[in-house]
This record gives structure tokens, sequence and C-alpha cells, in this order.
């Protein structure tokens, strides 16, 4: 089946589901000339009872994936919580991405979008409850035309079955009967010790798409008549246009159109390397703006300002420092800093967009449909429900597709050009008009008592912030708490704590980056709680212990990690663990990692990391495994490499040669146990992040007596 | 003037600019989205292709330089899915966003021709072309391990196939262009 097959079936389905959940269509519209085609595939088919499923006289059940599947698993995921309770033939199921709809808001954050590791925790009770009520539609269908009650009926693998005559009736044979009943309202869900689908390792569902090159991904959207654009922008963040001449870039082969929109200079070809070949030949003034001069030296010293400014927003305050900074035996200071990053997702920043009277189709491998929406939309004077958002996979996400700028981008190139159009970034574009992970500097002092237990915790916090752009109604009395997450809600038992933040922009956008502020907090936190822990002499694992005796699910976490890493038993020559451990996004993680440290050069090669997980009711076992990889490779390669520098307002990096990637020679083993519970599920997406740079910090600071407090690791330091 | 190769075991000819990278050829003038554009300057693997059985990165291959060669694609590795390495890929539930995998199975797959057991470092040597952002090397280096044994059996008896392997000395067991017996047999693109 083509892909715009596809696509077609999704705006069907949707308007199926739509009439058969309210009565009306609501909420996404269809070109005219799919209209007709639209309603006959509505009756095809006949059962769908909500925005997730529809079910057809054919038996095949198609589920609505209503999140962005950006490689976190949801699709797999979010149909095993349907499936669970729908009782379908796990074989049969077939997904669809959902298009820009109210009913499809993350329950969450109330917009629909995926993010923040939501999507099991938001979708548990709604997506079960979905399942249960088709599951007891087909059921009253089946009731019906046996003339029994509904308990004499039950349901296994798509079939409804009569308990006594062991007859059965597939879930398309009541497809018809099932579609013309009321939706029950009050539905009863399976007892967790009845789950055979959650909780059970299921195999990917899109693996197939994903190894021989089907999967579609944004930059794969073809549409007909579809032409390429890239954009010359500014390379000075926050630079406009002053003017440009196109004459030479109009005569490459292939370039059809140049326009000027928002963000700079589109170049539209036949093909993408036409137009990158065109965008090479423009000749364009800039407007540097008012961050010509800045460099990241200059940022440096506007966050360490910003650490040291009496008027901080407080994030937590108990008991006194200041009491406690007097009385104690032993205080230590430190001063800890984190880059900025981007995100650098394989596939580049990307978008399609087909702007016409009346319309405006959008294809995009985004986390943000509903904001999508709202944006085309108002560029483009349509109503929202106008625009048909159209989720493709997503190559990689990581918060940058909660961005807008790539569909701006798209919406106004085909506006002014009157084509469909996909635009397509560079490498270098992509990372060099990035919303990075925010740059952060931590001054902290402590105090041991004279048994060497901390009696008394600051850490004052100077970074920009994501929220006073994204969502700036959260930012209060200048507290932005994306800025302080992972630090403000440090679990030790301390009796004296303060965290405060002092909201300091550079220039520089920020944007959300996986696991956002736990990202840089773990990192100073619990290498600072390890500082606290060799000042005293005692265990740095032992240490951690005793302070989290009333915070059991870390506790739960670090026990496992430490455990199964082998923790206190002898390590090979020459290698040296570090432990660290935090809550992010609901669920905790501890992450042992066993380092060794080139005397030599100073290179620092990571063996082995073992990982303990609390993540709650366990969905998917191979996904929480993957996830927790995931997140360990991509905070490791931050540590070990990570770092976006500015000069001149530019970013000095461009491509994987300068802003590199961890790579599969430099892989450790990664071991992932998870903590058995019956605690709601949490998010899995991102925890995995935050302890592995401290981790494999304090291993090296166990290897050399050298604290890294600073990122990236600089080899050069540990001579 | 038109250029002419092999692609995934049909001719195909293509008039465009000679200096025109492959990639954008497959992908923009072929619609042949499989393979994935990455960095442009072969840093990342995304772009992988099989030029004659040899796993080249299609970002900077211009396309006159493959005029009168076999070019195949992740589209063309097998006809259903049946490559070796993309079963081993699915039975380990290596893809996670997925984006770079037909980068990761068009290097594995050449490894494999070459080396039908490669060792651990042998693997890791070989894939270290390939960014994958989501971090799934794990599985990548244990399912290269497992289409290695389903492997074995079978290609041992192809052996006389790998003619187009250049490092002499070699092991001779499957060429990319040839991929697999059950991928032969099931009518594979070449």
């Amino acid at each position: 089946m083509s892909s715009a097959t596809m696509r077609l079936d999704r705006r069907e389905f949707l308007k199926g589901a739509a009439a058969g959940a309210t009565g009306l269509v609501i909420g996404f519209y269809l070109p005219n000339r799919l209209e007709a085609r639209t309603v006959a595939a509505a009756a095809a088919v006949p059962f769908t009872p909500n925005a997730w499923i529809r079910i057809g006289t054919d038996d095949a059940v198609t589920l609505v994936i209503d999140k962005s599947e950006m490689g976190q698993g949801v699709v797999t995921s979010l149909s095993m919580l349907i499936a669970e309770e729908l009782e379908c033939d796990w074989k049969k199921i077939r997904t669809v991405f959902a298009p820009a709809a109210k009913e499809y808001a993350n329950p969450i954050f109330g917009m629909q979008g995926t993010g923040g590791s939501t999507s099991v925790r938001g979708m548990w009770t709604p997506l079960r409850k979905a399942g249960a009520q088709a599951r007891e539609m087909l059921i009253a269908a089946a009731a019906e035309k046996w003339s029994v009650d509904k308990a004499m009926c039950r349901v296994e693998n798509s079939q409804v079955i009569h308990t006594q005559t062991k007859e059965r009736l597939s879930y398309g044979n009541l497809a018809e009967a099932a579609g013309k009943l009321p939706v029950p309202n009050d539905v009863k869900l399976k007892d967790p010790k009845q789950f055979r689908i959650v909780g059970k390792a299921m195999k990917r569902l899109d693996s197939k798409d994903k190894t021989c090159g089907r999967a579609e991904f944004g930059i794969d959207v073809r549409q007909p008549g579809m032409l390429h654009a890239v954009v010359a922008r500014c390379p000075v963040i926050g630079g406009k246009v002053a003017s440009f001449n196109a004459d030479k870039a109009k005569t490459v082969r292939g370039v059809k159109q140049v326009v000027q929109i928002s963000s700079g200079v589109a170049v539209v070809a036949d093909n993408t390397w036409e137009a990158m070949q065109g965008r090479d030949a423009l000749e364009i003034k800039w407007e540097e703006g008012p961050n010509a001069s800045l460099t990241s030296a200059a940022i440096g010293k506007m966050l360490e300002e910003g650490a040291s400014k009496p008027d901080a927003a407080v994030a937590r305050k108990e008991g006194d420092v200041t009491t406690g900074l007097a009385s104690a035996a032993k205080k230590i200071e430190a001063v800890y800093q984190a880059p900025f990053l981007a995100h650098a997702t394989m596939e580049p920043m990307n978008c399609t967009a087909h702007v016409r009277a009346g319309g405006c189709d959008v294809w995009a491998p985004t986390q943000f449909q509903g904001v999508n929406q709202m944006m085309a939309a108002k560029i483009t004077g349509l109503k929202p429900e106008q625009v048909n958002i159209h989720t493709t996979y997503l190559g990689g996400g990581f918060g940058r597709r909660a961005e807008q700028d790539f569909v701006i981008e798209a919406v106004e190139i085909s506006q002014a050009a009157g084509v469909s159009v996909q635009v397509t970034w560079s490498r270098e574009d992509d990372i060099q008009h990035d919303f990075y992970r925010p740059a952060s500097y931590s001054r902290f002092e402590a105090e041991l008592d004279a048994e060497g237990w901390p009696v008394a915790w600051s850490n004052r916090i100077a970074c920009p912030s994501i929220m006073s752009r994204f969502f700036p109604g959260s930012v209060k009395n200048g507290l932005d708490e994306s800025s302080v997450e992972g630090a403000a809600d440090l679990p030790y038992a301390i009796p004296n704590i303060l965290v405060d933040y002092q909201l300091t922009e550079t220039g520089i956008p920020v944007g959300f980056w996986r696991s956002v502020g736990h990202s840089q907090n773990a990192f100073f936190s619990e290498c600072f709680v390890d500082e606290l822990a060799a000042e005293s002499g005692k265990d740095p694992y032992e240490f951690r212990r005793r302070l989290l005796q009333k915070a059991p699910r870390h506790l739960g976490v670090l026990e496992l990690a430490a455990t199964k890493a082998g923790w206190g038993e002898a390590l090979p020559a020459g290698r040296y663990r570090g432990i660290a451990v935090l809550s992010s996004f609901g669920s905790y993680v501890a992450e042992v990692a066993e380092v060794s440290v080139d005397k030599k050069t100073g290179e620092v090669q990571v063996h082995r990391v073992v990982c303990a997980v609390d993540c709650g009711r366990t969905v998917n076992p191979l996904t929480i495994e993957a996830q927790m990889q995931s997140g360990i490779v991509f905070g490791l390669t931050a540590a070990l490499k990570g770092a976006i520098t500015i000069n001149k307002g530019r970013v000095e990096q461009g491509n994987f040669d300068d802003y590199q990637m961890l790579r599969v020679n430099e892989m450790p083993k990664i071991e992932v146990h998870i903590v058995p519970s019956d605690q709601p599920s949490s998010g899995i997406g991102e925890p995995g992040t935050p302890p592995i740079a401290p981790a494999v910090c304090n291993a090296i600071f166990a290897a050399t007596r050298k604290r890294i407090r600073q990122l990236p690791i600089r080899p050069e330091e540990l001579v | 003037m038109a250029i002419q190769f092999t692609l995934n075991g049909k001719a195909q000819s293509v008039d465009v600019d000679p200096k025109m990278p492959l990639l954008w050829v497959l992908r923009d003038t072929l619609n042949l989205t499989g393979t994935k554009f990455g960095c442009g300057m072969a840093l990342c693997g995304a772009c992988t292709v099989h030029i004659d059985g040899e796993a080249t990165r299609s970002c900077i291959t211009p396309v006159s330089g493959v005029a009168g060669k076999k070019v195949t694609t992740i589209e063309g590795l097998s006809a259903d899915v049946s490559h070796p390495v993309q079963r081993a890929w699915i039975e380990l539930d290596v893809p996670q966003c997925g984006y770079c995998q037909s980068g990761q199975i068009m290097s594995a797959a050449a490894l494999l021709a070459k080396k039908p057991q490669p060792t651990d470092a042998e693997v890791d040597d070989a894939m270290s072309g390939n960014i994958c952002r989501c971090g799934t090397y794990q599985r990548i280096r244990q399912a290269i391990q497992r289409a290695a044994e389903m492997h074995a059996a079978p290609m041992r008896q192809k052996a006389s196939l790998n003619k187009k392997t250049k490092e002499p000395g070699e092991t001779a067991a499957m060429t990319p262009d040839k991929p697999a017996a059950v991928g032969a047999a099931a009518g594979g693109a070449e």
C-alpha cells in the first residue's frame, strides 16, 4: 500500500471515529475531493466506538495512536493498553497516527502533544476504558444475537464466545451490530491480575517497517507536484535578512522560486540537492542583531553573575542554611557548569505543507500537533479545523520536535510559492539553529557535622528559562521549575536546604532536551553529594543509603543497582565504579558506571553500566530496557562529548565531526533491572538520561581523585 | 546525458546533474526514501547503500560514479524483509526511532557478506561509521551475531556466490547483492 493511500485511510478513519463517538463530524476537515470516498469508507467500517478504535467487518482492528512515535515505543505500548481490554487478536492490529483533533489532547498537559514522558502515564486509563467500551459493545451485540444475557458471553482473541454452547462470533461479524449500540460510559476495567498483555515483553509493532525502509518519516513524505526547499538563515542567532539578491540562485538547475519568509530566504527547487545548490548561490546581507558579538565566555560570565545575585527565586527552603552553615564542623564549596547542547535528532528538521484556498495540509514529524495546527491557521488565516496535521514517524524527537520553527517554515514557503513544499534542514542548519539545552551554572555550599553527615545544603542555580518562552504563564515570581528540577527535589535527609534560581537570559534560545532540567541538575547534585561522601570519608553508596532512609523508592533502585553491580567487590585492575540516583517523570533510576581512565591520555572508557529502574507497573519490559539503554547513551554522549559553543553570536559546531555522537565502539555493556511494582506506571523515555553523567564522573573521581565539575569531560584534565 | 546503472536488480536511467549525490537521486528523483539523509558528509552512515557489494555512503557519492555499477538500497536487500540481518533486527527488537536503521542494516549486511562470523571487535569496527542517536548499539551488536548464526548453515553452501568481495583472503559467504539464500529463493531484487 502506498503511503498516499495510508494517509487517505487515516483521514477516512478519523472521520468515522469522530462520527461514531459523538454523532457529529468534529475536529478535522477533509478536502472536498475526498468527501465522497470518506463517507463510503466510514460506512465500510461500521464499528468506531471512540476516537481510538475501528473494527471492520473483515476483523481488522485499527488503533489510532495519538502520541508521536519517536523511538520510545508508543505505537506498541499504547496498542497494548487498548488490546488488553479489547481482547483483540494482537496479530491483526494495525495502527495509524491521529490527526490534530481535540479528542486527542494530552490529558497531562491539555494540548495534543508528546513529551515529558507522559504517554503511558496519561493514557493508562483513557485507552483501557476505550478498549473496554468496545469490548462491552461487542459482547452486547453477541448477546442480542444469541438472545442471552451478557453474562453468558466471554471474549477471547477477537471473538465473543457463548459460554454454554461454545458458539463463537468474530469481532468482524459483530461490528455492524455493535456499531448501532449506545456507547457505555461506565465500563469495568480488568483487574491487573488478569492482564495478559500489559507487563509482557511484547515485540515492537513497527520493527518490520523500520527494517525495510518502508516506515514513513517526515522527510520521506512525497506528494503530487511537491517541490523541495531549503532556507538560508542568519548565521548569527536572532539576526535577520537585511537584503538579498537571488539572480544567481535562480540560474541554478532545478531552482523554481526564491521566497523570503520570516526565518530567512527559501530556495524552492525540484529536489533537495538543487535547492541546496541554489542556496549556496544566494547573496544575502544580514542584519546580525544584538547577538553579533556574543561569545561563550560572555555567557559564562552572565551565568556566574546570575548565581551570585541576591534576589534569586526560592525553589526550596527548609530550615535555615545560614544557621546550619555556622554551626557545622566542615564547609565544602563547589561550582558546577553544564554547556548548551543540541538535540541532533538523526532525522534533521523538516516539514511538508500544502497551503490552498480553503485548506492546508501539514505532514510533520512533530511532537506538538495541537500547536502546529494553531500556528498554521494563524499564518494562513484559515480556521484551525481547516488545517490537517498528518503525523509521520519521527526520526528522533528528544524535545526538539515540540518546537514550531520547521512547521512555520513549511507553511510560509508553501503559502508564498503556491505549491506543496517540503523544507529540509541540512545537518548544519539543524545543529546551528536549535533550541538548546540551557547552559547552566550551579554554586554549592554544604556543611558536614562532626560525624561527617550533611547539616546544610545550599544550591544556587543560574540558567536561561525554557518556560518563559514556551509556557510564560508557568513562570511565577521568576521561578521556572524546569530549571531547578532534579535540584529542588533533592531526596536526601538534610535539615537545612536552600535551592534558588536566577533566571538568566543569554540571547541563545533554549528548549526541552531529553529529561530537561534533570539533565544538568542530576550531574550537579549527584556529583556534589559524592563530594560530601568523600569529604566525610564514607563510601558514596552507603552515604546515600543512610540519607535516603525516608525515600523508599530512591533507596530501592539505589540498592538494586549497587547489588547487581557488585558494589564493594573487586574490579579488574584499572576499573572504578561510580553511582548516582535520581527521580524524574515519576520514575526512579539508579546507575552504577564502571570506567577506566587512560593514565597517559586521560581518555575515559565506560565499560559497563548497571541500571535499576522503578517506573511503577511495568507495561512492556522490552521497551523499558530499550529506553534505559537509550537514555543512558544519550546522557553519556553529552557527558563525554557534548558542547555547543558560541562565537560572534554563531554556533561554532556544525556536523558530527565537531558535535560528536557516541558510536558503537564506545558503547558500554548496559544491564537494566526493573523493580517490580504495582504503583501507577510512570515515565521511561527520559529518566534513564540524568544519572549517567554523575555516575561516570563519580567513577572518574574514584579512578583519579579528580572532580569533573564542568561538562563535557575533558581527557586533558585527567592526565 | 542520462546515467545508467543497476538499481535493486533492475536497469535504471536518470537524467540529472552528474554531480548530484546518489542519495538525492534515490530519494528525490526516484522516490526510494528508505535511504536516509543524516549529515551529507559521510559522518553518520544513515545513507549507506551497497555499490557493487561495498557499503558506501551515498551522500558523498556523485551519481556519475555509479554509472554501470550495481546499486542496492534497503528496499532491494530482500523482497520480503527476509534477509537474516532484517530478521535478526526484528527478532531482537532493535529499532527505536528507526531513522538510522536502513544504514545500520546495510552496513551489517556488507560486514556479514565479508565476514560471516565476525568477532565483537570486527562488528564494532565495521559499524562505528553508523551513528544511532537512540543508542540501539547493544541490540545491534546482538542482532549481528544473531544474523550470523541464522546465516551460518544455508550460506556455507552459497559460498561460491561471493565473487564481488574485493578484500583478498576473506572467507566468502554472502554478498550484499546476493543477500541470503532465503532472500534469493523468495525472489530478492538481484
